[in-house]
């Protein structure tokens, strides 16, 4: 539909400059500038956070200064010069110094709040060339990250300030300042160092645990990354409407007065759904214990459970009349009474679903020992109620499916934000009734995931395509911001009792868990995050008995599924102030209960006595935490805190000091796969089924094929998230990729090589085990004259030999006659360079790791400042530090985030008061720890070939059990909730003065 | 999270921009920064028929002193008021609280008088406005009025601007008293958000070098800027005094801020004493400063 045929809205003519362009658009006045630059004028890099204002995704250069494209009219614009990131780069490629910046000192992860902040820095070093610290801050300050914890954008603030001064500099950056200021030891947060900015040494045999810049950030910083919202450009666009209430029962849809809306091209309700699209979306994780599964069904159907739930699904010609017609439907509900909460839910005077008594969806015990025996046979019993409140993982970008349906080959091309493409393909293959060889599902570059995208299917992801195979026509949803705090998913809130006995030396007897988890609306995810807490609560401590029981109940409230952590943070919450507490009871020092507590080295493996969130045992495979603990200790300075302290309380400083400690299962099956195949240019594709959300897997990934081939990285390429390469996988979640996809695509790179040793020991008559393959070459050993190249090889591999490029003509010279006699692929051969493998471990491998934070809290104000933020931590051997530090900044943040600034307020009718960046307190630069200081252990693991657990999560575990320590010992007052406001501070103080 | 369809006007002149604003039974709003304005658009919480877009009218483009008033033109920038040296000279209050407003992105295009308008309780500026008792000059095809600072607020995103009117200017006094100084300070949950509590002061010395008279205003603590005079609880008070309880007290006493997602109203009262304290002992350092100058 041409845009004239829009009645109703006059166009207007925008002339600008873009990017040194002339460049004429039409517009309606409504169109947002943001809108226009992405999609009239195709320039994508440009994105899309929140469309209010407050994440700066969209942050452009207008006349030369930043502004938020989100918050113009197109029109309004007329006559203006505008710079996006993709006019950036010199008009020869050549990277700007803000660009190149971010790629030496890892400013970026998934990058989709990259372009933001390279046009703000941009700006910002030409106004402020010398930028000291506190200006580099001011200057980002108004753009949000969820993954890099700021750390690295800084440094790159600096770092393309340096670039700048002196041109050429970039190739002469080696900086050997390490980010660890050991044994540091003071209140005051150290100086900011430079961050190690080593690049790779293109040399073979040593890219693992080298660092590496990622291979993913050129395209993303030259605002060439193609995210969900960046596809599609042609598609229909879907809207919804959705419950405004959070528990009604729906008595009527009147969709009369939207028929109207120029660009309409259909609307849904349930009733329009055919065969299992009618049906309630699959409950994914069954479990024994959970009795009372229910899950949401594409499209309302009777009956609404929370605010957000869509109700009707519109398309129209672009998101801007869907929304109109959106607008116009009518749909009435007879509202019924709402749970909120745990308190409401335990109390279960309503019934979120009425076949569901006291809301229970799940009730399950797990018990190691005689817990009530251990209790009662105790010298000391502690008792203590602990909370952790919602929160969520809010990626950057939301959401979003692009569906394209092919009638000719009838076949459906999908492509969604999410992180597990092979879980959608055959979820939508099953509820459209499509075989699986019908159905690819791509993921594209990802903006963030954190665990909300390892949903499959959202309602979304099954009704899109199923309604471009209905129209004919490419559909589209990108979820905005609204939506995304109703429609998407939360985590978090859980209420704990816990009764703990121990022994004068502080020794646990009996460990005894009650908790209540607010699992939301529906259990689409099972009982997961649960199980994770009731398992990994215990940490790196080994109770005499621990019994733990949950019920996971139900709320009129957003569902609830992993987010980053996934139970973890609660469980370290709910172990750490109870190790905490026994400290106090006792007047022990608090490291030293714990120390008494702790597994030791030659316990390992240990076994816990449990069953796991993958339902195999919990046996601890490799850790030291009397190690990591004194390395913590020292890191923080633990020893010389009590004397700070008290120099700061003469100054009317209150200042505190607090300690966590987790061990995360890391690494859970039950497989991924990998494939490497060498072409017969030498380059070296590579596939893994599991998505990547910014984590840097391609660099990884490619590291570890290159090491083990014996290739240039530049010669790897790495393709994740795509069933056209690789039907068979997982997804990425709990900390997974490297030791899954990592350890699959190792061993299928080795498969690739014995099979290109053999070929060419044929082709130079030679025995394979006097060969080698260095820098992309096969040679007999210490023979540099010996050596073809893999490319040869490749083509040496296959008997059809199309003489079209050089490898072939080169191979040429080596093609003999052969035997005759035998077939020229032999039975057990196959042509090509190429190898597929899987990695099965017999169980998860546990990371583990301790925190330490110094906080101050101000006695008037009650705001808590954290002076120092100290991580040790051990995911075994690091195959590329750099990236394993950007997880770990990113993980902080979130875990800060959590502790004092994030949460879901719902009031009592289900209403969430803060869904927006405005009111959701996503930390900006200036909420997170000015330096995160950070200390490895490296205890490999046994259970995959490369020794390595996984790093993702583990930043931002401890978080809240950490700051709450810190707080509570800043005020002596117990902190038995989480996450703290300063607004929550005053009243606890009030709370405990008489 | 888009708007739905509206109208566009870009006059080229403020008769212009008057013109379409008094069209007969349309509801028009005046874009000039449009950083409220087009958010509560997308989010569809504002579908006006028209917007008159003020971008082209150069002549509303300006930050002068003049006549012992800084007066700011409707399109002058945050940016452009926090840079002029003339406005700092002349309010030293001006830039000490426009460094709170936001983010320097939203400065760069969002307009003083805008966010004056816009009247959010939790806006730095009116309570710039209202606590040094300025004014707002505002036009429509019917003439010009000029409304005081006390007249202007009227509630939560509630100004006295009427539908057909455009806010042209607003004016600051400026700080004419030699033996006076301002202050301004805030708490945010996080830097660049809306205030939990601000607080806008300016006191005045004595030929005793101690306090004379002080006054305050103050953010997020009721549907407007809520000024006191605070001269009873701080007369006579050394001006370097670490603290002024007296002033805190009285604050919290007068004050009745309401609670919501970030603060009890019990802990908003408390900010409001600890910053009344603060921006007193900014504004009177300030003070001690120009009188030692």
């Amino acid at each position: 539909m041409s845009a004239g045929e829009l009645r109703g809205e006059e166009l207007h003519e925008v002339r600008l400059t873009v990017n040194g362009a002339a460049r004429t658009v039409q517009v309606h006045a409504r169109r947002l500038l943001s809108d226009c630059i992405r999609h009239d004028l195709s320039l994508t890099g440009t994105h899309v956070g929140c469309e209010h204002g407050v994440c700066g995704a969209c942050t452009i250069l207008l006349d030369g200064v930043p502004v938020r494209s989100c918050l113009l009219l197109a029109v309004s614009a007329d006559g203006a010069d505008i710079t996006t990131v993709e006019g950036l780069a010199e008009p020869d490629g050549t990277l700007s110094p803000v660009q190149q910046a971010f790629s030496e000192c890892h400013g970026l992860q998934c990058g989709f709040c990259t372009p933001g902040f390279l046009t703000t820095i941009t700006a910002g070093l030409r106004a402020a060339p010398d930028a000291d610290d506190e200006e580099a801050r001011e200057m980002i300050g108004g753009n949000l990250c969820r993954c890099t914890g700021y750390q690295n954008i800084l440094a790159s603030v600096h770092r393309a300030a340096e670039i700048a001064r002196e041109p050429g500099a970039s190739e002469s950056s080696q900086s050997d300042a390490g980010l660890v200021d050991s044994g540091h030891g003071g209140i005051e947060p150290g100086h900011d160092a430079q961050p190690d900015r080593s690049t790779s040494r293109a040399g073979m045999s040593s890219l693992f645990g080298a660092r590496v810049q990622r291979v993913e950030d050129d395209r993303l910083i030259r605002g060439h990354g193609a995210y969900l919202d960046d596809l599609g450009q042609d598609a229909l666009a879907a809207a919804f409407v959705r419950s405004p209430h959070a528990h009604a029962r729906i008595t009527d849809i009147d969709v009369s007065a939207a028929l109207d809306v120029p660009g309409l091209v259909a609307i849904y309700t349930y009733e329009d759904l055919p065969g299992r699209l009618a049906e309630p979306l699959p409950l994914l994780i069954p479990h024994p214990a959970l009795t009372h599964g229910r899950t949401p069904y594409p499209l309302a159907h009777e009956e609404v459970n929370h605010v957000g739930e869509a109700v009707v699904m519109v398309v129209a010609a672009d998101r801007y009349r869907a929304e109109d017609a959106a607008d116009l439907i009518d749909v009435s509900y007879e509202p019924l009474p709402a749970v909120v909460g745990l308190d409401a839910a335990r109390a279960a005077v309503h019934l979120v679903h009425h076949d569901v008594p006291g809301n229970r969806a799940a009730n399950a015990v797990q018990e190691h020992g005689n817990t009530a025996a251990a209790l009662a046979a105790a010298p000391h019993v502690l008792e203590l109620d602990l909370e952790i409140e919602r929160s969520a993982s809010t990626p950057l970008e939301g959401r979003g499916v692009l569906a394209r349906w092919d009638q000719q080959q009838k076949r459906l091309e999908l492509w969604t934000s999410t992180q597990t493409s092979t879980g959608v393909r055959a979820a939508v293959a099953a509820k459209l009734g499509l075989d699986l060889t019908q159905v690819n599902v791509i993921t594209p570059d990802v903006g963030g995931g954190f665990g909300v995208k390892i949903v499959h299917p959202w309602p979304e992801e099954v009704l899109v395509p199923w309604a471009a195979r209905l129209l004919g026509q490419p559909v589209k949803f990108t979820e905005d911001r609204r939506e995304h705090f109703i429609a998407s998913a939360h985590e978090r809130a859980q209420q704990h009792h816990v009764t703990v006995g121990y022994d004068d030396e502080g020794r646990i007897l009996g460990l005894d868990v009650r908790f209540w988890h607010d699992n939301g609306a529906y259990v689409p995810y099972g009982l997961i995050v649960p199980i994770v807490t009731s398992t990994q609560l215990l940490g790196p401590y080994k109770p005499g008995a621990y019994r733990v029981e949950f019920d996971s109940l139900y709320t009129n409230t957003v569902i609830v599924t992993p987010y980053r952590g996934a139970g973890r943070p609660h469980g370290c919450f709910v172990m750490e102030r109870t190790m905490d507490a026994i400290a106090a009871a006792l007047g022990l020092d608090r490291t030293v209960v714990r120390e008494r507590n702790f597994i030791q080295p030659g316990e390992m493996p240990y076994d816990q006595g449990l069953i796991f969130q993958d339902g195999r045992p919990l046996i601890y495979d490799s850790g030291d935490y009397p190690a990591l603990l004194a390395k913590i200790k020292d890191l923080v300075g633990w020893d010389k805190f009590a004397q700070l302290k008290e120099a700061a309380a003469a100054e009317g400083r209150r200042v505190g000091i607090g300690l966590a400690c987790y061990v995360e299962g890391t690494g859970v099956g039950p497989y991924e796969g990998g494939h490497v195949v060498v072409e017969t240019s030498g380059k070296v594709k590579v596939a893994t089924g599991l998505t990547s959300q910014g984590q840097g897997h391609q660099t990884m990934l490619a590291q570890l094929v290159a090491d083990e081939l014996g290739v240039p990285m530049a010669d790897v390429e790495v393709v994740t998230g795509d069933t056209r390469r690789f039907g068979y996988a997982v997804g990425t979640f709990a900390s997974r990729t490297a030791v899954m996809s990592g350890s699959a695509v190792t061993l299928a790179a080795r498969k690739a090589k014995e099979k290109a040793l053999q070929v060419a020991a044929d082709a130079l008559e030679v025995a394979a085990a006097d060969l080698e393959i260095t820098g992309g070459m096969v040679q007999v050993k210490g023979d540099p004259a010996s050596a073809i190249s893999l490319g040869t090889v490749a083509v040496l591999s296959n008997p059809l030999r199309y003489a079209f490029d050089d490898a072939a003509t080169a191979a040429t010279q080596f093609a003999g006659g052969g035997d005759l006699s035998k077939p020229p692929v032999a039975p057990d051969d196959e042509p090509g360079i190429e190898g597929r493998a899987y990695f099965s471990p017999v169980r998860s491998t546990f990371a583990s790791g301790m925190h330490a934070a110094i906080v101050e809290t101000d006695p008037e104000t009650a705001e808590v400042t954290v002076l120092r933020y100290c991580v040790v931590h051990d995911c075994g051997r690091l195959i590329n530090p750099q990236i394993v530090e950007g997880q770990i900044h990113g993980g902080v943040a979130q875990g800060v985030g959590g502790a004092l600034y994030e949460r879901m307020a719902y009031d009592e009718s289900g209403q969430l008061l803060n869904a927006s960046f405005m009111d959701f307190l996503m930390p900006y630069v200036s909420e997170v720890p000015r330096r995160i200081e950070i200390d490895h252990l490296e205890t490999p693991s046994p259970l995959n070939p490369l020794g390595v657990k996984g790093a993702g999560e583990a930043g931002v575990i401890p978080g809240a059990a950490v700051l709450a320590a810190a707080i509570e010992d800043a005020e002596g007052v117990p902190v038995r909730s989480m996450p703290m406001s300063p607004s929550d501070l005053f009243e606890l103080r009030r709370a405990d003065s008489p | 999270m888009k708007p739905r369809p509206v109208g566009y006007a870009r006059p080229e002149c403020v008769a212009e921009a008057l013109a379409a604003l008094a069209e007969p039974d349309v509801e028009a709003k005046v874009l000039a920064g449009g950083q409220s304005l087009v958010p509560l658009m997308s989010m569809r919480l504002a579908a006006p028929d028209l917007v008159v877009d003020i971008n082209r009218l150069a002549e509303l483009s300006y930050v002068q002193v003049t006549d012992g008033q800084v007066r700011i033109g409707a399109l002058a920038r945050h940016a452009e008021v926090l840079a002029s040296p003339a406005a700092a000279a002349a309010q030293p209050l001006l830039r000490k609280a426009l460094r709170f407003v936001a983010h320097p992105a939203i400065r760069n295009r969002g307009t003083t008088v805008g966010s004056i308008v816009h009247a959010d309780p939790a806006g730095e500026m009116p309570a710039v406005l209202a606590l040094l008792a300025g004014t707002v000059r505002v036009a429509s095809s019917a003439g010009e009025r000029s409304v005081p600072a006390g007249e202007f607020f009227l509630g939560p995103l509630e100004s006295a601007v009427q539908p057909g009117e455009l806010a042209t200017e607003v004016r600051f006094p400026v700080l004419a008293a030699k033996a006076a100084g301002t202050g301004f300070t805030e708490i945010s949950r996080r830097r660049g958000d809306f205030a939990v509590c601000g607080v806008a002061a300016i006191a005045w010395l004595g030929t005793d070098g101690r306090i004379s008279g002080a006054k305050a205003a103050y953010l997020s603590m009721g549907p407007c800027p809520a000024v006191l005079d605070l001269t009873e609880a701080v007369e006579g008070v050394a001006a370097d005094s670490a603290s002024f309880p007296a002033a805190a007290s009285f604050a919290r006493e007068k004050l009745e801020p309401a609670p919501d997602i970030h603060a009890t109203a019990s802990y908003r009262r408390q900010l409001a004493g600890v910053l009344t304290e603060r921006a007193l002992a900014e504004a009177l350092a300030d003070a001690r400063e120009a009188v030692e100058a």
